[in-house]
């Protein structure tokens, strides 16, 4: 059974309220996350991923509506409201932001030392964030600001892993990494979800990545929840995405054109991997290899 | 003679006081007026470090870049460098200076001396190109992620210098808003003939470029057409990158005993390619 960890009701936020440039970002959005549940967020830039976000772990008020962690409304107490950044731990979108101190470390350190860990168990855990992240200890002492795009991202990551929250929230983590970077930290992304069984949210534009990680989506339109179903049956509507500026994964747009060729193939298949099983028997046999200098099939 | 010259450049960091840090070992490049160039490589390569000495707002330590035979590296020539290559930096936010979308957009002519009405023409032209016009009168840092990564490329095509620089222009948008990116770009290098290099981490954009050039550890490593370069599945790998799905998909089938005419480099090509086969 399915147990709810974050839940939103009417939630709403409005920016510039009173002024020329008011905004409603979110509108009445009413969606129940699951615990230890892996669940991607899309949706076209201006769609309210972000201001949504940053909703459920308390950085911003709503306008109104509520936000619910395991059933209690988190603004019930505004005291306690740092409790649940623990909690609902959050890496922004532009990673910059979040360092701040003299050394990658001592940014990594920042959190669970904040959280009251003592200095070593607070070193421990930053330590093997950085690692887990793929940043290299040469860089460790270096100043924040020496680092390159994808080097300060790996080092923000780290900094939220290291607080080990319930639901970490990924704002396009992915972005500016190199495709292997790419690919380790989603793998560590998933091995960590898989290992600590807490639940993931992973903002990002990339349909290759959310296809390949994601048990859920929620589909962001225009400020309001224009879906929220499991990723397969999200991506088997092309149609509709496009309409919203997205589209499906490559991969699967692939396949979906070799299904209507005749291919036996599952037309929401989402990774290049799933997509050769199914496509290689049938292939070999209708497509054979010819031996250079031979004319036998 | 080519409208970027790099010859032998080595470049350092300065680090604490007495430290450096060597991170261009070495490079010789040319690119040629109307080139539509991908830079690619790991993370801290180079790629935004080169992309600086391009428009002089670095300095080499050693060697020299010329553009448009001019030395980038010398103070007196710097206005007539940037005058011939914009750069759109990879943070936006350490672009976007003015209060106003529109006040940010005209600040590249603005410095480069254009007259009032023809800002206003390229302004209102640029913000359309990128789909922000109606986002005009806003303040830039109330927008969203890809919103500012918008105007920043907007800044930049109203200067109209022959050559525009774009560290990783699509890293935070959407799919529709890198398509439509893509094609202004394509456009600027096709109608305008302006040379363009893209800085990218998304290997589906660098196939659609004129040539591609691969930096790994402050050096070249590979230079040449998309097709040459992207056939090199195990090489780009090794190296932390990576090729489209569809390229990789067919690779693999390929090399497991299906026989195919070619390596599709994009969706359309590798449907194409099975259209004709099947
Ligand atoms: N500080 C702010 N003041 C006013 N409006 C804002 C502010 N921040 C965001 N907005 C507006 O709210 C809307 C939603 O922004 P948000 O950042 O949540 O989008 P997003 O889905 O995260 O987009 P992206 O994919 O580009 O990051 C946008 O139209 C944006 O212009
Ligand atoms: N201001 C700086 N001071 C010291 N070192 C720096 C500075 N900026 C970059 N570096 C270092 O120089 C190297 C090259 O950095 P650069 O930003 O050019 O890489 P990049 O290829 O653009 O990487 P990315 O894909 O992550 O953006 C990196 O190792 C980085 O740590
Ligand atoms: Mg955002
Ligand atoms: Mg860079």
């Amino acid at each position: 059974m399915s147990e709810t960890i974050l839940e939103t009701k009417n939630l709403t936020y409005q920016y510039g309220i009173g002024t020329p440039f008011e905004k409603t970002a979110v509108e009445d959005v009413s969606i129940s996350i699951e615990k230890g549940e892996f669940l991607g967020v899309i949706g076209h830039t201006g769609s309210g991923k972000s201001t949504l976000i940053q909703m459920l772990n308390g950085l911003i008020r709503p306008t109104s509506g509520q936000v619910l962690l395991d059933g209690q409304d988190i603004w019930a107490e505004p005291k306690k409201i740092r409790a649940v950044r623990f909690r609902v731990g959050m890496v922004f979108q532009y990673p910059e932001y979040q360092l701040f101190e003299e050394t990658v470390l001592k940014d990594i350190v920042f959190g669970p030392k904040n959280m009251g860990l003592s200095d070593e168990e607070a070193l421990a855990r930053a330590k093997e964030a950085a690692a887990f992240t793929g940043l290299k200890e040469e860089l460790w002492e270096k100043s924040p600001f020496e680092l390159s795009g994808g080097e300060k991202r790996r080092a923000a990551i780290a900094g939220v892993i290291a607080m080990d929250p319930d639901v970490l929230i990924l704002d396009e983590p992915t972005a500016g990494l190199d495709p292997r970077g790419r690919d380790v930290l989603l793998a560590q992304i998933t091995q960590y979800h898989k290992k600590r069984q807490n639940t993931v949210m992973l903002v990002s534009h990339s349909m290759e990545d959310i296809g390949r990680t994601a048990d859920r989506l929620l589909v962001m339109n225009q400020s309001r929840c224009a879906m929220l179903a499991p990723t397969k049956e999200v991506f088997s509507q092309s149609a509709k995405l496009e309409q919203m500026g997205l589209r499906v994964p490559q991969i699967t747009k692939i396949v979906q054109e070799l299904g209507a060729l005749g291919c036996p193939v599952d037309p929401s298949t989402l990774t290049v991997d799933d997509a050769l099983k199914q496509l290689l028997p049938y292939l070999k046999q209708k497509l054979p290899r010819k031996e250079a200098g031979s004319d036998a099939v | 003679m080519a409208f970027i010259q790099v010859k032998d450049v080595h470049f350092s960091y300065d680090l604490e006081p007495g430290a450096r840090k060597e991170v261009l070992h070495g490079i010789n490049l040319e690119i040629g007026e109307g080139e539509f160039v991908a830079l690619l490589g790991h993370n801290g390569c180079g790629k935004s470090t080169m992309a600086k000495l391009f428009n002089g707002m670095l300095v080499p330590g050693s060697g020299q870049v010329l553009v448009d035979g001019l030395d980038a590296g010398k103070e007196e020539n710097q206005l007539e460098v940037r005058r011939r290559v914009g750069l759109v930096l990879q943070n936006p936010d350490n672009q976007l200076v003015a209060g106003i979308v529109e006040e940010d957009v005209a600040f590249g002519p603005e410095n480069l001396g254009v007259p009032p009405e023809e800002i206003r023409k390229r302004v209102d032209a640029a913000l359309k190109a990128v789909d922000m016009y109606h986002y005009r009168e806003h303040a830039p840092h109330k927008l969203s992620g890809g919103q500012k990564q918008r105007v920043a490329i907007a800044g930049i095509i109203a200067m109209e210098t022959r050559c525009i620089v774009l560290d990783e222009p699509t890293a935070m948008l959407d799919p529709r808003g890198r398509q439509e990116v893509m094609e202004t770009i394509l456009r600027l290098n096709r109608e305008k003939g302006i040379t363009i290099v893209l800085i990218t981490h998304y290997m589906d954009e660098a196939v659609q470029a004129g040539r591609v050039v691969v930096m790994d550890e402050g050096k070249v490593l590979m230079d040449g057409a998309p097709q040459e370069v992207f056939r090199q599945v195990e090489r780009l790998k090794r190296h932390d990158l990576d090729v489209p799905q569809a390229t990789e998909l067919c690779y693999r089938l390929q090399a497991a005993g299906v026989g195919l005419p070619e390596i599709p480099l994009s969706v359309e090509k590798c449907v194409g390619m099975f259209k004709e086969v099947l």
